[in-house]
């Protein structure tokens, strides 16, 4: 049998509600299964971490031909908030938390969550901008140092 | 599936280790499987994890998700941590009898 993997680092480079759950819910699963967890927010990604933008992330609705909406359609106003309230419904009666309860979660469950420095310093933020959940800002070289014998996935 | 003997019991288990017959589970049997997992005593905190994922797989025919186990059980998540070290969802339903839950939450 091969080796189960016992860490993994992810990371999360997109601010959409899309973008940023598939990181989550693999990062919580991991440590449901007790697999050791770690969060890097990079670039767009920060938003999920972002004190004042988490509780409002949206889907995007144009750019995104799986959504099966004619790009002028998904250009509407509200359609991206109507789309993200459909979705959010359907991921409530799945169990699936709101994204700033889901960081609580896994912070909680002993998953560490990083901001990328580099982006930090573009978007000129800083520590107190980001959830109290965020353990710290790190450079990518950190990063790489972290998750050395961990699986690293890009979301 | 295979049977072996438990608390003095012969018990079947599925492909995934977990507990074949429900019926055959009862409070002697949990710890021994808790000792297995590596939890050598069950407190009143662990059996209101297990009795909770036992009273909604009763009810749902699937053990809880962690989101609705903490919500609903007044264990919260850290505590379910550190009760169920290494992996708390999968642990817990083993050790109450339970087979391995389906969901990804």
């Amino acid at each position: 049998m091969a080796e189960p993997i016992e860490k993994v680092s992810i990371v999360v480079s997109r601010g959409s509600l899309e973008g940023v759950y598939p990181g989550l819910i693999m990062a919580n699963g991991a440590r449901m299964e007790g697999i050791e967890a770690t969060l890097f927010f990079t670039f767009f990604g920060l938003d999920a971490i972002i004190d004042k933008r988490m509780d409002n992330l949206k889907v995007a609705t144009v750019g995104n031909p799986a959504m099966h909406i004619p790009t002028f359609l998904g250009a509407i106003p509200g359609m991206s908030a109507f789309a993200t309230s459909k979705m959010k419904k359907e991921m409530e009666a799945l169990d699936i938390p709101p994204v700033r309860e889901f960081i609580e979660m896994i912070h909680d469950a002993g998953g560490e969550l990083y901001a990328c420095k580099a982006t930090v310093d573009m978007f000129h933020l800083s520590k107190s901008d980001f959830a109290p959940q965020v353990d710290e800002i790190i450079s990518v070289g950190q990063f790489y140092e972290m998750s050395a014998g961990s699986q690293i996935i890009f979301t | 599936m295979e049977t072996r003997e438990l608390a003095g019991a012969a018990i079947a288990f599925d492909e995934d280790g977990h507990m074949a017959n429900r019926q055959e589970w009862n409070e002697n049997v949990a710890l021994a499987l808790a000792k297995e997992e590596g939890i050598d005593e069950l407190n009143d905190r662990h059996w209101i994890v297990l009795n909770f994922m036992r009273k909604v797989f009763d009810e749902m025919g699937d053990a809880p998700s962690i989101r609705k186990l903490t919500k609903e059980s007044g264990v919260n998540t850290k505590e379910l941590y550190q009760l169920f070290p290494k992996g708390p969802a999968k642990k817990a339903a083993k050790i109450a009898g339970l087979p391995k839950p389906k969901g990804c939450i």
